[in-house]
């Protein structure tokens, strides 16, 4: 009986899952078209879809409405971009109370836990709502009434309490002989902190905090209900103005093409950290 | 002369205790090796020493102070006892050279310029200079242990505590550490180390301790205490290990 010759620089496992792959990608893919072409086929099939195609999916108002929508979003990624930093710095400040162990800043400490309890119970769109109409209604002078402002604080506040319960996870994640490597050289325990456990906490709460920097991006859409004309409100004007719903599916879109890459490249970096860790 | 004294030392961890009424003399200069089965307390002893670990009773001297009184600030205590754990612990965001710049740059507020001379030339003498800029991950375990004793050295402790600094390694890597400890032992160095090679606390310790339960069950010169142990118990476990 002759052996088969093995290929050369190849070993015969990495054949067998060379094939396994390029069997793996056939079935994929004509399992998605079976799928694709039955979407395809039958969902025009529904009574109502010819209404539907010309009140979501009309093409001649999506080319029409897709810059001025494109222009409306800048202002979504530049409400998120000043956002962002802050409650990087913010959410920071509350992970670090939450820690302090002096009885005299006991105080301190009570604040932060009743904070990311609070702002993690009530939904955003509240806080929003009573941040972003109830503090311009005390009456204060222009510019301290703008919704950009009190719209934008509501979002710092609620994706703080998130983002510092993050940071304290990543904190506790970093193992307590760390902390007694730092101590043990005659370290306080502040500095052991910030130049021991803070560094290597915060590059591993990278990937977790991506997640929740993509969620804010989403929820700056929100402010559209106090007043900025970002990219939902603006997709609500054309709705009005058209009688059709086509400019809130652009509006998805938008969002997805920002989305998308972002949570793809948030689980690399996860996926990139469990292999480091194993 | 007497370097660090411990006096009925007691430690527990809820209501089990780890150190029993423990009493030992470490002189100035001199190497001091804790042998004894896992769980014996040895690590926790170390622990109590660096006050990373408080004691529940008894007293720590050091160099005529108490520095086991609760009041005290363990901090300056601290930088004079330097201590290598058996996981090295190294800062694994940072360069062998800034783990070891770390605690003289914010403590004695050196600055790196400052630094540099004696650290190289203390890597230097541990035959690490090539490793300076080195991450720990780049590093073998016996190179990593070597820096973590630089970084202890660094602080110019007047006495240096080893836990097990050896378990971890692989057996060919071990020798290069050991040979770090003989050397800080020519140069006078006082030393206590936990230890499970007894072939090296026989050839330099000057005292060994067997410990059990938590207690010093058995102290002497290494010959007396490997050569003629007078416990039923130290001998169990001497001819258990060796
Ligand atoms: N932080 C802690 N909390 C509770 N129990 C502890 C703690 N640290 C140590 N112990 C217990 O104290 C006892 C002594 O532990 P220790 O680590 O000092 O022993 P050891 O002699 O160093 O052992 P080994 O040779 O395994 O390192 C063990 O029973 C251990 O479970
Ligand atoms: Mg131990």
């Amino acid at each position: 009986m002759t052996l088969p010759t093995p290929a050369p620089g190849k070993t015969r496992r990495e054949i067998h899952e060379a094939r396994a792959r390029q069997r793996g990608i056939v079935i994929a893919s004509l399992s998605t078209l079976c799928v694709v072409a039955a979407v395809v086929l039958l969902v025009p099939l529904a009574p109502g879809w010819e209404a539907v195609q010309k009140s979501f999916f009309n093409g001649e108002i999506f080319l029409r409405t897709f810059p001025k929508l494109l222009q409306a979003f800048l202002l979504d990624v530049a409400i998120f971009a000043w956002c962002a930093p802050l409650i990087a710095v913010w959410a920071l400040v509350i992970a670090l109370c939450r820690d302090v162990r002096n009885p005299a800043l006991y105080p301190l400490r009570l604040f932060a836990v009743l904070y990311t309890d609070i702002f993690r119970g009530v939904p955003v769109v509240l806080v929003v709502y009573l941040i972003g109409f109830g503090v311009p209604g005390l009456g204060l002078p222009r510019p301290w009434n703008s919704p950009y402002i009190w719209g934008s604080l509501a979002l710092i506040l609620t994706y703080s309490a998130y983002v510092a319960e993050i940071y304290r996870s990543g904190i506790e994640s970093i193992h307590a002989s760390q902390r007694a490597a730092a101590l043990s050289l005659g370290m306080s325990k502040s500095d052991a902190m910030r130049f021991v456990i803070l560094p290597q906490a915060l590059r591993r709460v990278v990937p977790a905090n991506m997640n929740m920097f993509i969620a804010l991006q989403k929820d700056v859409a929100l402010l559209s209900f106090i007043g900025p004309v970002e990219v939902l409100r603006q997709a609500g004007v054309f709705k009005s103005l058209l009688a059709n719903f086509t400019p809130y599916v652009v509006a998805a879109i938008i969002f997805l093409c920002v989305t998308i890459p972002a949570t793809r490249y948030a689980d690399y970096l996860i996926a990139k950290q469990n292999r480091a860790r194993s | 002369m007497t370097h660090l004294v411990l006096r009925n030392i007691q430690k527990s961890f809820g209501n089990k205790t780890v150190i029993d009424d423990l009493d030992l003399e470490v002189a100035e200069g001199d190497m001091v090796c804790l042998i004894g089965a896992s769980g014996s307390g040895k690590s926790t002893l170390l622990r109590c020493i660096n006050l990373l670990e408080p004691i529940d009773d008894g007293y720590i001297e050091l160099d005529g102070l108490d520095i086991s009184d609760p009041e005290l600030d363990p901090q300056p205590v601290r930088q004079r006892i330097g201590l290598v754990f058996q996981s090295f612990n190294l800062f694994p965001h940072m360069t062998a050279e800034e783990n070891v710049m770390l605690a003289p740059r914010r403590i004695k507020r050196l600055s790196r310029e400052q630094l540099r001379p004696d650290i190289s030339a203390l890597f230097q003498r541990f035959g690490l200079s090539e490793h300076m800029q080195h991450y720990p991950d780049q590093l073998s375990g016996g190179q990593q242990q070597r820096v973590a004793i630089i970084r202890a050295l660094a602080m110019q402790p007047e006495i240096m505590l080893f836990d097990e600094i050896t378990s971890a390694l692989d057996p060919e890597l071990v020798g290069e550490v050991l040979d770090v400890l003989r050397q800080l032992k020519a140069q006078g160095m006082t030393m206590v180390m936990a230890t499970h090679e007894m072939g090296f606390a026989r050839e330099v310790a000057d005292k060994v301790c067997f410990l059990s339960g938590g207690r010093i069950l058995e102290q002497g010169p290494p010959e007396q205490l490997f050569g003629n142990p007078q416990q039923a118990r130290t001998q169990a476990f001497l001819s258990a290990v060796l």
